[in-house]
């Protein structure tokens, strides 16, 4: 399928990770190698297999509505990259021309 | 070497079950086989590199609590006052929870894990927090941000991976017991290469409240000890339903104290996986698996070859999957609300401050399975790789059902080959996929298994491990089977296999 350094940029740009050219250029021969690997799935899955996405058979999971103590506000803040009036403080989330 | 010397020596080659009796009957504090371990820590730790994180002070403080405790003729846990080294994806109040990421460097949680609680309420001493492949990606521990684990039977090899740290510390004598998390083999797999026992439970059959997720689908809490017993009474200790995790299994707990304490094997009809042998196995673990499986025969039970067509399509199925849970479940690592934020500099918009902090961040086999997943996920291709991969899924477990319909447990090696060198595997990731071979298959149908040694390879002298793999919550029959092992292994040899690890620390 030859993965090109271009395709890996693009999907490093929808996984939010700025990989370096250096790394674009190393990954996409590795990520080729990886990917015509795992393709071998499709030699065996029929049409008419229904998929796992999990182990056991899960049903929905039912608790009363009770209130629960939440996390310390302290506690979780004094964790976080960056805290202001009790609050996370966060970058701007809308563009410049917003 | 002194007297003192002698006797802390003496203290960290016990198995956890003696140290509590002995605790117990105060014949030794709870401080003294802490202050022991942590000795022994310092003395071997440079070199082995298990822990992360030690936490001495507080490990003392609680020794003490149990020890008074004891005296005042509390009621205690069947492993009170024994410690333990925890691995650093679960979380623990007071101690940094870093999963080997330098996205975590210094993260402190604001709650503990279930597994953690259950230990803390058992009263058994948390030493510290052990190495990791990051975010338990890797088979080998060099993929931890913080350098790699050193196997104990020889420094320039793997300890294995993820939970190198965990299974080295109680390989090397730092810790009797430690938790381990398994998602594709990262409790068994170093369990085998360093000559120690570890299991990973049926899936929900512990919780994954406060583990830090890999794969939500496939991850698991489980025990890592020197001996079967000890294994089973820590498993009893974290095991059982949990209502913080909706997948946990709300029913009894099996009896694998018990199961480990019978070591009763006969008429057990045990089945020896054909596909998992053969070309790409070392002749070490192969003969030492065959010696084992004539073994298990000699002792009852009855050996039937079974087939698991599918089981060579699971390693393929499994770098699907996990790639597209971990895509998903690493998305938290945005840089905002905990851990690492880069090029924050009042201009940048989150999303690139979000790209900027992943790249510092992340290391580059998380990044290269985040890059899979993300593909595997995308339009076009989601059918052609995470579907088909899903389907084989059900194929896996069809195989499983099946083979347990005509037998109790199956067993297989736990890995391919023995500890390799470090470095030597780094550059090529399908290589280094590989170890992982033989243990993801149950991961995939969530059934139970472990790992027990079964002695060294002839050719490198490093150990190998047997793999065993039980229906779901038959989770006991893996301890009949570990502990009749064990049991005739031991009277074979004369002596526990870790009593042949090469000396290092004072004692040498």
């Amino acid at each position: 399928m030859a993965l090109t350094a271009e395709d890996v940029a693009g999907l490093a740009r929808l996984a939010r990770i700025e990989l370096t050219k250096a790394e674009l250029e190393v990954l996409a021969p590795q990520l080729d190698v990886i990917l015509e690997s795992v393709a071998r799935v499709s030699e065996v899955a029929a049409q008419d297999i229904p998929p796992t996405s999990h182990a056991l058979p899960l049903t929905n999971v039912f608790r009363e509505d009770e209130l629960w103590l939440s996390l310390p506000r302290e506690q979780v803040l004094a964790s976080a990259p960056a805290a202001e009036q009790m609050r996370f403080r966060v970058p701007r989330i809308l563009g410049e021309e917003a | 070497m002194s007297l003192q010397q002698a006797a802390a020596a003496e203290i960290i080659r016990l198995t956890a079950v003696d140290l509590a009796t002995k605790i117990k009957s105060r014949e030794l504090s709870a401080v003294e086989a802490t202050q022991a371990h942590l000795d022994r820590i310092t003395e071997v730790d440079g070199e082995i590199h298990a822990f992360l994180y030690v936490d001495g002070e507080r490990a003392l403080a609680s020794a003490a609590r149990v020890d008074a405790k004891i005296a005042a003729g509390e009621l205690v846990g069947p492993l009170a006052g024994v410690p333990l080294a925890l691995k650093d994806i679960l979380t623990y109040t007071g101690a940094p929870t870093t999963c080997g990421s330098k996205i975590l460097e210094g993260w402190l949680p604001p709650y503990d894990a279930t597994v953690t609680r259950r230990l803390l309420d058992h009263d058994i001493v948390i030493l510290g927090k052990t190495n990791l492949d990051e975010f338990a990606m890797g088979s080998s521990t060099e993929n931890s941000a913080y350098g790699p684990t050193r196997n104990p039977w020889d420094s320039d090899r793997i300890p294995g991976g993820s939970g190198g740290g965990s299974a080295a510390a109680v390989a090397a004598f730092e810790a009797p017991l430690a938790i381990g998390t398994d998602t594709g083999g990262s409790i068994r797999q170093p369990a085998a290469v360093t000559g120690t026992v570890g299991v990973k439970p049926t899936y929900g059959g512990s919780s994954r409240y406060g583990l830090v997720a890999l794969a939500s689908s496939l991850d698991q809490p489980g025990p890592c000890a020197r001996t079967v017993l000890d294994a089973a009474l820590l498993h009893q200790v974290i095991a059982g339903h949990d209502p913080c995790d909706s997948t946990s299994i709300d029913q009894p707990v099996p009896d694998v104290v018990g199961a480990a304490r019978s070591a009763d094997i006969a008429g057990m009809k045990v089945g020896v996986v054909s596909e998992l042998g053969g070309e790409g196995y070392a002749p070490g673990v192969e003969q030492r698996f065959h010696e084992a499986v004539e073994l298990l025969a000699s002792l009852g039970a009855e050996i039937i070859e079974v087939s698991c067509p599918h089981f060579v399509y699971a390693l393929p199925a499994y770098y699907l999957i996990l790639p597209a849970e971990c895509s998903s479940n690493l998305a938290k690592f945005d840089g905002m609300r905990f851990g690492l934020r880069v090029g924050d500099d009042g201009v940048a918009s989150a999303e690139q401050v979000m790209a900027a902090t992943r790249e510092a961040g992340f290391g580059a086999e998380v990044k290269r399975r985040i890059i899979i997943g993300t593909y595997a996920l995308s339009s076009g291709y989601y059918e052609a790789y995470y579907g088909q991969a899903q389907k084989v899924r059900t194929l896996i477990s069809r195989d499983f059902d099946k083979a347990f319909s005509d037998v109790d447990v199956l067993i297989s090696p736990s890995t391919p080959i023995t500890a390799f060198k470090i470095g030597e595997k780094v550059d090529d990731p399908l290589a280094m996929y590989m170890n992982d071979l033989c243990t993801i298959p149950s991961n995939l149908a969530g059934n139970a298994s472990a790992s027990f040694p079964v002695g060294l390879a002839p050719e490198d002298g490093l150990p190998v491990g047997l793999q065993v793999m039980a229906p779901p919550l038959a989770d006991h029959r893996l301890y009949r089977v570990g502990a009749a092992l064990e049991a005739a292994l031991e009277s074979a040899w004369g002596a526990p296999l870790l009593d042949r690890l090469p000396e290092r620390g004072a004692a040498r």
